[in-house]
């Protein structure tokens, strides 16, 4: 068994763990670190639950061994806003009531942020493809879509660069 | 969590085969890890050490080579989704690449992880048989270039020998007379596909048929390629009844129902997608002939 320590940057701030190397992401994170805002599902990649940003891109964080997660920026969605002020995405998510449970929704925003980052002009469809990896178990997507539409490029809240308005 | 294991991150290509030498079936290689951590979290595999070779530089490459383009092992979906740069000489590639999983697996996902793990419904293999690739690897023995055709050679099993690592997959640059077209159907988005359809279709200046390659996933153990439909539009009108008319051979095939799809839905999504395969592939490299 390999020990080692991983240093990462958890939303801006660097972090060190010790760490077996058979430990996951989504573990350093939750028992290690703290970041509790970071849920498990179903811990096989397949629910999109866990999803983080490494390094800007969204990744399942119950399929990174921790080791690979070193020197690396990682976002959750606790670094969307400025920590007094919700990120427009989050915003919108609560004006349009996107939040049932609740369990879903870290990953659902994170996955989100992303898309619209790289297509912020994204239709209603893709928009519903972009989140195809992401499961509500509440199945309540049709105000979850509602609050990403919303907060996409010329529709109102605006995210990061967008046209806003 | 997962079962306890040794890790090891080589930095080198020559590193990680000394490793895969010195601990032989002990040892398992992690490339983007989507399909091996589940086997690892889940206990069906079980590796003494880990070899992680996303150290490996080496293996990122992608470039031209002559009429050919070269793509690392460790190139993540995602690069070839985007398609940027020499990978814009096959862009099947392209195509093929937004149908794999979800975003998460695609981020960090790999050609050469998938084409090692071989699933039966998964795009890199027949997307790599219907280019009639070559999937390049070094091991104790050298180098050798493993035609895609004699790579797969069962579900999850392929022509690898202990010790080998893939180093990367060398595929045809697709000319301007060239259309192709990825068709699947799964029943939810992000899942394998039930059946998937690879056609690549090349025009002669007098807009017949000079070429045509099928590939499928999902209708067998490896994926098939399809000679009788090939042979059978050589020298036609690409026109769209031909191509339907082509795939109709496709009735006399014999996939292996299971839990996710009958025998005769197996093969009727076999007959509709390479139709539409076809269709769309000779469409485009009409346009692209046109241009």
């Amino acid at each position: 068994m390999t020990e080692l320590t991983v240093a990462l940057i958890l939303n801006g701030r660097p972090c060190e763990v010790r760490t077996a190397a058979h430990r996951t992401l989504l573990e350093v994170l939750r028992d290690d670190l703290g970041a509790m805002e970071v849920k498990e599902g179903c811990g096989e990649g397949v629910c999109g639950t866990c999803t983080v940003l490494l390094d800007g891109e969204p990744v399942s964080s119950c399929l990174v061994l921790a080791p690979r997660a070193a020197g690396r920026k990682i976002t959750t969605v606790r670094g969307l806003g400025d920590g007094d002020r919700l990120h427009p995405l989050q915003e919108a998510f609560v004006t349009q009531g996107g939040v049932q449970c609740g369990f879903c929704i870290p990953g659902m925003i994170l996955t989100a942020y992303a898309f619209l980052r790289d297509y912020p002009a994204a239709s209603r469809d893709e928009i519903r493809r972009a989140i195809a990896g992401n499961l509500c178990r509440c199945t309540g997507y049709t105000k979850i879509i509602d609050a990403i539409v919303s907060a996409a490029a010329g529709r109102g809240a605006g995210g990061e660069g967008a046209a806003g308005g | 969590m997962t079962v306890p294991f040794d890790y090891r991150a080589p930095t080198t290509l020559a590193e990680a085969l000394a490793l895969l030498r010195d601990h032989g079936e002990e040892a398992k290689p992690l490339a983007g890890g989507q399909s091996l951590v589940p086997l690892l979290t889940l206990r069906l595999a079980r590796p003494a050490v880990l070899v992680d070779l996303n150290g490996l530089d080496e293996l990122r490459a992608v470039r031209r080579e002559g009429d050919a383009l070269f793509v690392g092992a460790l190139v993540r979906h995602r690069a070839l989704e985007r398609g940027e740069g020499a990978l814009a000489a096959c862009a099947l590639l392209q195509e093929a690449a937004p149908l794999i999983g979800n975003v998460r697996v695609r981020t960090l996902g790999t050609i050469g992880g998938s084409l090692a793990h071989a699933d039966p419904a998964a795009e890199w293999p027949a997307v790599v048989r219907a280019l009639d690739g070559a999937v390049l690897v070094r091991g104790p023995g050298g180098d050798r270039a493993v035609p895609a055709g004699e790579f797969f050679v069962g579900a999850l099993v392929t022509a690898l020998r202990p010790g080998e690592l893939i180093v990367g997959v060398r595929l045809p640059a697709l000319g301007p007379h060239v259309g192709f077209a990825v068709e699947e159907f799964s029943r939810r988005a992000g899942d394998f596909a039930i059946v998937a359809a690879v056609a690549v279709v090349e025009l002669a200046p007098d807009g017949t048929v000079a070429r045509a390659r099928v590939s499928l996933a999902g209708v067998g153990a490896i994926p098939q390629r399809l000679p009788e439909i090939e042979a059978a539009l050589a020298g036609q009108r690409p026109d769209a009844e031909t191509l339907r008319r082509a795939a109709s051979h496709l009735d006399a095939i014999e996939p292996e129902g299971d839990a996710h799809a009958s025998a005769a839905y197996r093969r009727h999504l076999a007959r509709v997608l390479t139709a539409r395969a076809l269709v769309r592939a000779a469409a485009r490299a009409g346009r692209r002939t046109a241009a």
